[in-house]
């Protein structure tokens, strides 16, 4: 297949080989699980459940709540303990609400909703339900809800259902994992999907640096014809949607429009392979494959967790720290987010748990940037962080934003290259924080503004009325005589708007 | 709250591009070191001690970190170049008053590393150049070290801090001689047979700075450091590529006044600049395109500076002139963005890129 480059992008080091040659291990439950509410972009779900509550494994514990939403569902059985405040996996590290359940060591599966018999004759509308109904969410890192992506068939006119599995995060490997052990179980979630989203083909994209997942992944997909694995160059960040779709169809995603307005759905392959466990079986999205690795784990692993196991329970079951480690990062080293706490939990999104070194994140003090123009370079959205970061740090945003500072989806690649260690990536997410603040600031306040005119001229209406009908009242006789008159003339002037 | 991410960083550091550079620039520096002998030797120690020192007094008086910043190798570079822009020759003083300008003036009064608008190393040269052109003009054949006739270390002491170049032994640079022949109204045709021939050109047995002999070393040391992806072809390319075009274009009209393309590649501080001044990081555009379009200009500048300005040698010149363009070139070459036209609009549907 043809391929179309893309722009700028680098090589770090991959270091996938730490973790590359592990076959996936489920670890032994732990004694609780925290599942925060929300583990994905949109609303957060609804607790269904109180204190002493027993649930079985796969019983919905949390309701999703409006169109952006999952539910939760208990990852094994047990008892609730509690719903309370634990810190999110998130760098802030604040608390969310999080239902505490203490497993039973039964891991007894509940009643679960009927497979859907022949997910190909199936009404689409259906596999929409089951995916919504099991909480699965985008696995690669997104953690956006999976039924809403699969949804747009029923909006626009799709072609393609580009299936991730480029995985271009050094260390990460879960995906590669996934391919290797279950090619069968990615391929049928896959077909699924695209029978979902109504797409004729599907192109499942892996990075070369994965030549036996590539190779398994076209042995299990040769039975059927509309699916076709496609090897894309190992270039940082070849795993962005929008770099992908590029990649493998040479069209460009216009800004502030999705891939899907090309006619193009992209899937992560975890995500499909959790389609086709819910369509299947009816079984929910309660565990996912979790890359543990960095120069600080003692074993670094694959390791099948269940959602809502603390990364310190994860991290225990692969040997613990054999370093003290510099950062602990919650996915890849590029994109990934920095861990508060160990005792926030792995979550439906948690790629990757990397316990990196000093030596490992070779981190420097930042110094005087010398205009060596390589960030301008390797910027896979061309934009120029050199001038963006300069207008950022005098606090001028407004020029940021024109510089297209809303359009970077910090790849980090700028950061990466930078020789005088300035951390791009850290300006760019400040002023994207503070121009979305300002901007629902700005609408609030247009909201507000609208509201209060809107008011402003209910109650001149009213007082109008009031008076007409006060006027009306006074001389009943002079109206009843003009009124024939008066009626006429409405009459014509709707006439002439009329015509 | 921590820093964000990424959690990675590549193994790129200013020391080691600085510390690159001066690598690339070694081999063409020793060579003309031994050509120029002691005189030149003790010329390049007082430009680059004198730019060191001048950059820890600015720190030392700005309040910054004085070892720390000295340690980036941003200084001793600058000197570098300063020092094989200089006739080898030339006085003590040269190299001290010229790094003052360099760094002091040029970079330091703008906010040090990566402030400046100018190249420091440059504006050191021009200054010099404009404010004692005798000085600045009195060129040496090749005295290699060692050789018969070549001063010793005591005589080249005499030289450099007493300012005593025997008469004897000065000598044109190839640009300055094919000027002056011109202005006396000897054509281009007949003066060039006096010349050493281009393949001496090439290999810096020849009058000149430091910088502007041996452009077969500079050549390699450039290619050295493309093929570190320290520097692109960019601007080094276009330079040469637009100075060899107009020099060969205006040589095919009239011969007898204007020299050849290879001639213009070879002689003066073509290679120094194509390669180590023009492609310095921080006066020079950060986008391909930019770089593309600042080098066009350094090379059609040099051409005109050399070819009807007062001085033979346009290189500095050029530099600077296309130095002061630099932020409006980079204001006008920004990439196009993902998903965007030239002009920042989102890109229509349809349309494929």
């Amino acid at each position: 297949m043809k391929l179309f480059p893309i722009r700028g992008g680098i090589h770090p080091e991959y270091r996938k080989d730490l973790t590359s040659e592990k076959a996936i291990v489920a670890m032994p439950m732990p004694a609780a699980l925290y599942i925060p509410l929300q583990q994905h972009i949109g609303a957060p779900a609804e607790v269904l459940v109180a204190e002493g509550d027993l649930v079985k494994k796969g019983q919905m514990i949390a309701r999703s709540q409006g169109a952006v939403s999952v539910p939760q569902h208990a990852p094994t059985s047990g008892r609730i303990m509690s719903v309370a405040e634990v810190a999110a996996p998130h760098p802030s590290g604040l608390p969310q609400k999080t239902i505490i359940l203490e497993p039973d060591g039964k891991d007894e599966w509940g009643d679960l909703p009927e497979p859907i018999a022949d997910p190909f004759a199936a009404d689409p509308h259906a596999i929409h339900e089951r995916v919504a109904q099991s909480g699965i969410v985008g696995m690669g890192g997104a953690a956006f809800p999976s039924a809403v992506k699969l949804n747009l068939g029923t909006q626009k006119k799709l072609e393609i259902l580009l299936l991730n599995g480029a995985e271009c995060e050094p260390y990460l490997t879960c995906d590669d994992r996934v391919m290797r052990e279950y090619p069968g179980e990615v391929i049928d979630g896959a077909r699924i999907m695209a029978r979902a989203l109504g797409t004729p083909r599907v192109v499942i994209g892996i990075e070369q640096n994965k030549p036996q997942a590539i190779e398994i992944m076209t042995r299990a997909a040769s039975a059927f014809p509309e699916v076709e694995v496609v090897a894309v160059p190992v270039q940082y960040p070849m795993g962005s949607e929008r770099h992908l779709v590029q990649a493998i169809t040479g069209r460009e995603t216009p800004a502030r429009k999705l891939t899907a307005d090309l006619g193009i759905v992209v899937h992560n392959v975890a995500t499909a392979r959790a389609v086709h466990h819910a369509v299947r079986f009816g079984r929910p999205l309660v565990a996912r494959v979790v890359t543990v690795s960095g120069g600080a784990i003692r074993q670094p692993n694959n390791v099948l967790t269940p959602i809502g196991t603390k990364v310190a329970d994860l991290v225990e079951f692969c040997g613990g720290f054999s370093a003290r480690p510099e950062s602990v990062v919650n996915g890849g080293p590029m994109m990934g987010q920095p861990l508060a706490s160990l005792d926030a939990p792995v979550v439906k999104g948690t790629s990757g748990i990397l316990a990196l070194t000093a030596e490992e994140i070779n981190d420097s003090p930042t110094s005087a940037c010398i205009r060596c123009g390589s960030c301008v370079t390797v910027c896979p959205c061309g934009l120029s962080p050199v001038d963006m970061a300069a207008f950022i740090r005098k606090d001028n945003l407004d020029v940021a934003a024109k510089l297209g500072v809303m359009d970077c989806f910090s790849c980090g690649s700028c950061s990466y290259v930078c020789p005088s260690h300035i951390p791009l990536v850290h300006y760019f997410n400040y002023a994207k924080g503070v121009l979305r603040e300002l901007e629902s600031d700005r609408r609030k306040g247009e909201r507000i503004k609208t509201l209060a005119e809107t008011r402003t001229i209910r109650i001149e209406k009213a007082a109008e009325a009031k008076r007409a009908a006060l006027a009306a009242k006074s001389k009943p006789a002079a109206d009843a005589a003009s009124s024939g008159n008066a009626g006429e003339a409405k009459a014509t002037t709707e006439e002439k708007v009329n015509a | 709250m921590k820093k964000s991410g990424p959690f990675a960083h590549g193994f790129t550091s200013v020391q080691k591009t600085m510390f690159l550079v001066l690598l690339a620039l070694t081999p063409a520096t020793v060579f003309n070191l031994y050509l120029f002998g002691w005189p030149a030797i003790l010329l390049f120690i007082v430009t680059v001690g004198a730019c060191v020192a001048v950059e820890a007094a600015c720190l030392s008086v700005a309040g910054k970190p004085v070892m720390a910043t000295l340690a980036d190798c941003s200084a001793i570079l600058t000197g570098w170049l300063l020092a094989m822009s200089l006739p080898p020759w030339a006085p003590w003083w040269i190299g001290v008053l010229a790094a003052i300008f360099a760094i002091a003036l040029t970079k330091h009064a703008f906010g040090g590393l990566g402030q400046n608008l100018f190249n420091p190393a440059m504006v050191g040269r021009t200054v010099m150049l404009i404010s004692f052109p005798v000085a600045m003009t009195v060129w040496v054949a090749p005295h290699p070290l060692f050789s018969a006739g070549a001063p010793g270390l005591v005589e080249a002491f005499a030289i450099t801090f007493g300012g005593s170049i025997p008469d004897t032994m000065s000598a044109a640079s190839a640009l300055g001689h094919i000027k002056t022949e011109l202005s006396r109204g000897i054509p281009v045709t007949q003066s060039i047979g006096q010349m050493p021939d281009l393949m001496d050109m090439a290999l810096g047995y020849r009058a000149g700075s430091m910088g502007e002999t041996s452009a077969l070393l500079i050549l390699a040391g450039g290619l050295f450091l493309m093929a570190k992806r320290i520097i692109s072809w960019h601007i080094p390319a276009s330079m040469l590529g637009s100075l060899f075009l107009i020099a060969a274009l205006f040589h095919a009209i009239d011969p007898t006044h204007f020299t050849s393309g290879t001639f213009h590649l070879l002689s003066g501080a073509t290679f120094l600049g194509a390669f180590f001044i023009a492609t310095d990081y921080v006066t020079s555009p950060v986008s391909k395109s930019g770089q593309i379009i600042f080098g066009i200009g350094v090379g059609l500048f040099t051409w005109s500076i050399r070819n009807f300005a007062g001085y033979p040698e346009g290189v500095a010149f050029a530099v600077l002139l296309m130095n002061s363009l630099t932020p409006i070139i980079d204001q006008y070459t920004r990439p196009r963005a993902f998903g965007r036209t030239r002009k920042g609009e989102p890109l229509p549907l349809e349309g494929k890129p």
